[in-house]
This record gives structure tokens, C-alpha cells and sequence, in this order.
């Protein structure tokens, strides 16, 4: 990808011209100038989380605070609870990853190599999903969710009142499905031979040789679970259980009388960022990999 | 006898690895799809037990004067994210891949708001949109111009949303268009250059139909995706002012949790369903020609 030798829509006869270099540089110097803009905010995020409260509002605004508050950043960590929340949001973020694993593998692994009767109906059940958006239905899962069917349980204020709606993900089910339908036939086949069943096949072969998938699908679900907010914000309502998101939401008292000091919430706010900022920086090859494996199929 | 024991052997096992997502499948998509075709049809209020009352529900959705006004802002956001978020992300891809220098950064730079939570990218646009305080009317005040009331003008509070939820989700189409650039194959362009072609030639003639089945799923994925808008109205400005910012989706949060009813949610949120679902088939449709192509 970052091979600069690679033939692209531009030759690189054209771009050794006078003009062309002329024209790439000024394309680079446009792009640079863009991402300065599409940066600004971040930057302005970080650097008014240090700033005391009467610079915040001094005009024209300071590039960098006169005297950084680093204990701006104590004061949101404490305001807003933050290692409960955090705690929190770990706690849903593993136990969605966990479950949708559970629930994605098994059936990719059933789908692609035992194959059972009916195949084809319970891919369709699975799959036809994909069209429907669950914010279609989110008011009828509240409502189960608040009494589920048969057994009567209420999973308002529970973990699981987030994790169970989420492990219903057919995009992972797919992603998996389509790398399993990659590892060899005879493979499968020899083990089964060599007597192993279908357990053994799965935990011991499959699951150790789709690592990259696996990769992707926990990476997008630790994402997705830490992005997410309407649903937590309906779910978990009991200030205990607020994820990072709904505790930000209710203590930024926007709507109150009593806001939050702006300079705290701007500091909860990077704080807030930090773990999927970290996340991207660590994991950009599978994040990059992932986007372009569910972009085109989900 | 023995058939169905051979018919167990061979699929039992198929079965039981299907067994936790069929359950979850169930209990957690296609029970809450009917129960909101039947609530639509039932007066629910959590408290009672529900009544049946035909489709009153809807007429009573149908009338709301909101109705209109949620519609009317969803489509309006949904044009104006595309007009931002469809063709920007197209251009970016393609002048970053004939970038020969920091394209890794490049990269990076525009796919990083991606990665932040809604709730911080709203809450930090709210700020930056201040009318007093705020970035946007500070660097306006530098240079000498009047600053604005973003979002708190029924004009500009709409399209002042659209700019935030661009900032945060274009990064990711971005990315998956500078994937399905490195496809193109660079025979094309070289026999292409050799039969006199020129830049725009190339762009129109090899480039765009190379990554033209990607544009037209992007295009149906980003009008459903928008169409659910809700994060930014209901943080930023909370529909207002005057309902300039409310959608679809903020209404069936208001019939539930300000009226507690869950009947007209149910009603609204099957009429969403069917509209999406236009969307949706067009969707499957393409995918399904994109994986017969492969």
C-alpha cells in the first residue's frame, strides 16, 4: 500500500514535470491544510481540558493555556467517577466480545463445515437480518427486554440487557463464516478421520487458524461496544451501571441548572477518547483490514 | 427408526453449534420485529395490560403535526449528508492515493474522529458551536466577522448537525474507498496513457466504473445510516429550536419516554421499517450482484 514505485492514476513521468510537481505539492500542501481543520477540534478538546475556567472564555482564544492545569484532568477523573464508569465500559465491552464470539463462531463453523439439513433456512433466518437496522425495532426490545418471554425477566439495569440484543450480529456470523469457508476441506476431513469430533475440530483447528478474523471481529465489537449510547442510555439507567457514554451524558447536566465546569467535562471528554484512540493506534492494520471487510459486505 | 437415528447423527451436531445464535436470533431479533408489528396494533402502556385498538395508533402517528416536521428534518439531514458525506469522501480517497508522500498519515488524520465516542464528538461540537465562547465564533471575531447563533437559528441548526456527523463518520467510507482504489488495476492506466488519454479521461473511463459498484453501496448504506439519525439532535440541541432538529427517531423516543406510548412508538418505528426497507432490498440486491461478481 505505501509502496510509492506502484503505478497510480498520476504517471510518475507526469509527476517528475515542472508542472506536475507543482500541482502535487499544491494538492499536498490543500490536504495538509485539511487535516489541520479536521484536527482542530481534537486539538482544541485537549488543549481547553487544561485551560482554567476564565481563559476558556477569553477572546481572541489562547493557542496552548498560559499555565496548563494538568489537575483539570484529577478533577474530571473524580468528578466523574470515572474508574466506576471505565470499570464499566470494560465490563460491557468483554462480556459483548465474549458472547459474540460464543454466539458468531459456533454458528459460522456449523454453517461453513458441518453443514447440517436445513442449511439454507437457517442462513436465511440469520442473514435477512442484515437489512433490518435494530433501531426499527428498539421500542419492542425495550419492552422484552423488560420482561423477556417465557421466563419473565427483567434485564433493565443489567449487563445482560446489553450484551443479549448486541450478540445477535449476522455481519460477524457472516465475516466469520466467509474466512472459515477458506480453511481446506481435506483438513477438516483428516482430523475428522484421525477421530476427532466435532468439538475437537472446532476449538482444536478452526478457531486456532482464523486468529486474523477473530482479531477483527473482537476489534469491532470493543468499538462499537465503547462507541455506543443509545441503547445503554435506555437500558441502564441505575447511576451504578452507566456505561462511560450515559454518565457523561447525565453529568454533563447540559440540560441543568448545574453544568459541568467546562474545562472538567472537556478533560472527560479526552478521557473518554483515550482507550479507542489507543485501541486504533495499536491495532491499525486489523481496524483498516476490518473496515474493508465490512464495508463491502455489511 | 433407523433413518431418524442416521438423520440425528449426521446433523445433531450441526444443530447444537447452532443452537446459542438460533436462540439469541430468536429471543432478541425476530420476537421484537413481531411484538412491534403486533404494539403497533395495541394500546401499551407498561402498566395496563394492552388493549387492542386497530390502527389507531397510526391514524393518531399519521396526524401528529410532528410527523411531517420529523420526515421532513430526516430527509432534509439525509440530502445534506450526502451532498457532504457521499462525493468529499470519494475525492479525498482519490487524491490521497496519488499522495507519494505521508499517506499513512493522511490516513490516520481523517479516520481518527471515526474512533471517538458520538457522545464526545457531539458534546465537543456543541462547544465549538458556542455562541459566546465557542472556537467557531472566536475565529470569526479574529478575522473580523460576525459571529453566528448555530444552533440556535432554525436555518442553520440543521445543517450545523450534519457538519458534526460528517466529521465523525466520514472517515470510515473514506477508508474503504482507498481499499477498492488499490484495485484498480495499474495496467489500465499505463495502456490508457499509451492511447493518448488524459487525467479526466482516465478518471472517467477506468477509475470511477472500477469503483462504481462500492459508490452505489455506499450510497444506499449511508441513506440508511443517516436516516437513523439521533445521538446528534437529541445531545446537541435536543430537537429544538422549535423542532427544527427533530427526527424520526427522536419522535419514537419522545411517544415512549415523555408519553409512554409505546403503541404510536411501535407504529412509527414500523413505518421506518418499511422505509428503510425500500432501502434495504436495493441493498440486497446489489450485494447479491457484487457477489456473483467475485
Amino acid at each position: 500500500m505505501e509502496d510509492s514505485s506502484e503505478r497510480t492514476l498520476v504517471s510518475p513521468l507526469t509527476l517528475r514535470s515542472p508542472k506536475g510537481r507543482a500541482i502535487y505539492w499544491t494538492v499536498f500542501a490543500l490536504l495538509l491544510v485539511l487535516t489541520l481543520v479536521i484536527f482542530g477540534p481534537l486539538y482544541w478538546m485537549v488543549s481547553s481540558a487544561l485551560k482554567p475556567s476564565i481563559e476558556i472564555f477569553q477572546n481572541p482564544p489562547t493557542i496552548w493555556p498560559l499555565n496548563p492545569a494538568w489537575s483539570n484532568y484529577l478533577k474530571a477523573w473524580n468528578v466523574l467517577q470515572y474508574p466506576l464508569y471505565f470499570g464499566n465500559t470494560v465490563i460491557l465491552a468483554a462480556g459483548a466480545v465474549l458472547l459474540q464470539l460464543l454466539v458468531s463462531a459456533t454458528a459460522a463453523f456449523a454453517l461453513s463445515k458441518l453443514r447440517p439439513a436445513g442449511k439454507g433456512i437457517i442462513q436465511f433466518v440469520f442473514f435477512s437480518t442484515l437489512m433490518v437496522p435494530p433501531v426499527v425495532y428498539l421500542i419492542p426490545q425495550f419492552v422484552n427486554i423488560s420482561n423477556l418471554p417465557l421466563i419473565h425477566v427483567s434485564l433493565i439495569n443489567n449487563w445482560a440487557g446489553v450484551w443479549l440484543p448486541e450478540a445477535a450480529n449476522a455481519l460477524n456470523i457472516l465475516i466469520l463464516k466467509s474466512f472459515f469457508d477458506t480453511i481446506p476441506r481435506e483438513l477438516t476431513e483428516a482430523a475428522h478421520l484421525d477421530g476427532a469430533n466435532s468439538w475437537q475440530l472446532f476449538s482444536r483447528i478452526i478457531l486456532p487458524l482464523s486468529r486474523p478474523a477473530l482479531a477483527v471481529v473482537t476489534i469491532f465489537t470493543v468499538v462499537a461496544s465503547w462507541k455506543d449510547f443509545l441503547w445503554p442510555l435506555l437500558v441502564l439507567f441505575n447511576p451504578e451501571v452507566y456505561s462511560l457514554s450515559v454518565a457523561i451524558y447525565h453529568e454533563s447536566g447540559i440540560n441543568s441548572t448545574y453544568p459541568l465546569p467546562f474545562n472538567y467535562l472537556m478533560a472527560g471528554l479526552v478521557l473518554a477518547s483515550l482507550p479507542p484512540i489507543l485501541l486504533f493506534l495499536l491495532f491499525q492494520r486489523q481496524i483498516i483490514r476490518g473496515v474493508n471487510l465490512t464495508g463491502l459486505k455489511g | 427408526m433407523f433413518k431418524a437415528r442416521l438423520f440425528l447423527q449426521r446433523n445433531l451436531g450441526g444443530y447444537l453449534f447452532l443452537l446459542p445464535a438460533l436462540v439469541i436470533f430468536a429471543v432478541f431479533v425476530w420476537y421484537p420485529l413481531v411484538l412491534g408489528f403486533v404494539m403497533s396494533f395495541q394500546n401499551v402502556d407498561m402498566l395496563n395490560p394492552a388493549v387492542w385498538v386497530g390502527w389507531t395508533n397510526y391514524r393518531n402517528v399519521f396526524s401528529d403535526p410532528l410527523f411531517a416536521v420529523a420526515w421532513r428534518n430526516t430527509l432534509v439531514f439525509t440530502g445534506y449528508a450526502l451532498l457532504f458525506g457521499y462525493f468529499v469522501p470519494i475525492v479525498l480517497a482519490l487524491l490521497i492515493n496519488e499522495m507519494r508522500h505521508g499517506k499513512a498519515v493522511f490516513r490516520l488524520a481523517f479516520y481518527l474522529p471515526v474512533m471517538l465516542p458520538p457522545i464526545v464528538v457531539a458534546f465537543l461540537w456543541l462547544f465549538l458551536y458556542n455562541a459566546d465562547s465557542g472556537l467557531i465564533n472566536s475565529l470569526l471575531g479574529v478575522v473580523h466577522l460576525p459571529g453566528g447563533l448555530w444552533l440556535e437559528t432554525k436555518a442553520s441548526a440543521l445543517p450545523a448537525l450534519v457538519v458534526v456527523a460528517t466529521w465523525g463518520s466520514a472517515g470510515s467510507t473514506f477508508l474503504i474507498y482507498l481499499a477498492a482504489l488499490q484495485g484498480v488495476p495499474a495496467s489500465l492506466y499505463e495502456a490508457a496513457e499509451l492511447d493518448g488519454s488524459n487525467l479526466w479521461q482516465r478518471i472517467w473511463h477506468i477509475t470511477l466504473p472500477t469503483i462504481r459498484p462500492i459508490m452505489l453501496l455506499m450510497l444506499v448504506l449511508q441513506i440508511i445510516a443517516t436516516m437513523q439519525v439521533f445521538t446528534e439532535p437529541f445531545t446537541i440541541t435536543g430537537g429544538g429550536p422549535d423542532n427544527a432538529t427533530l427526527t424520526v427517531l427522536m419522535l419514537i423516543y419522545r411517544y415512549t419516554f415523555q408519553n409512554a406510548e409505546f403503541g404510536e412508538a411501535s407504529a412509527l418505528g414500523v413505518v421506518l421499517f418499511l422505509v428503510l426497507a425500500v432501502f434495504a432490498l436495493i441493498y440486497m440486491r446489489m450485494t447479491g450482484r457484487l457477489m456473483e461478481a467475485d
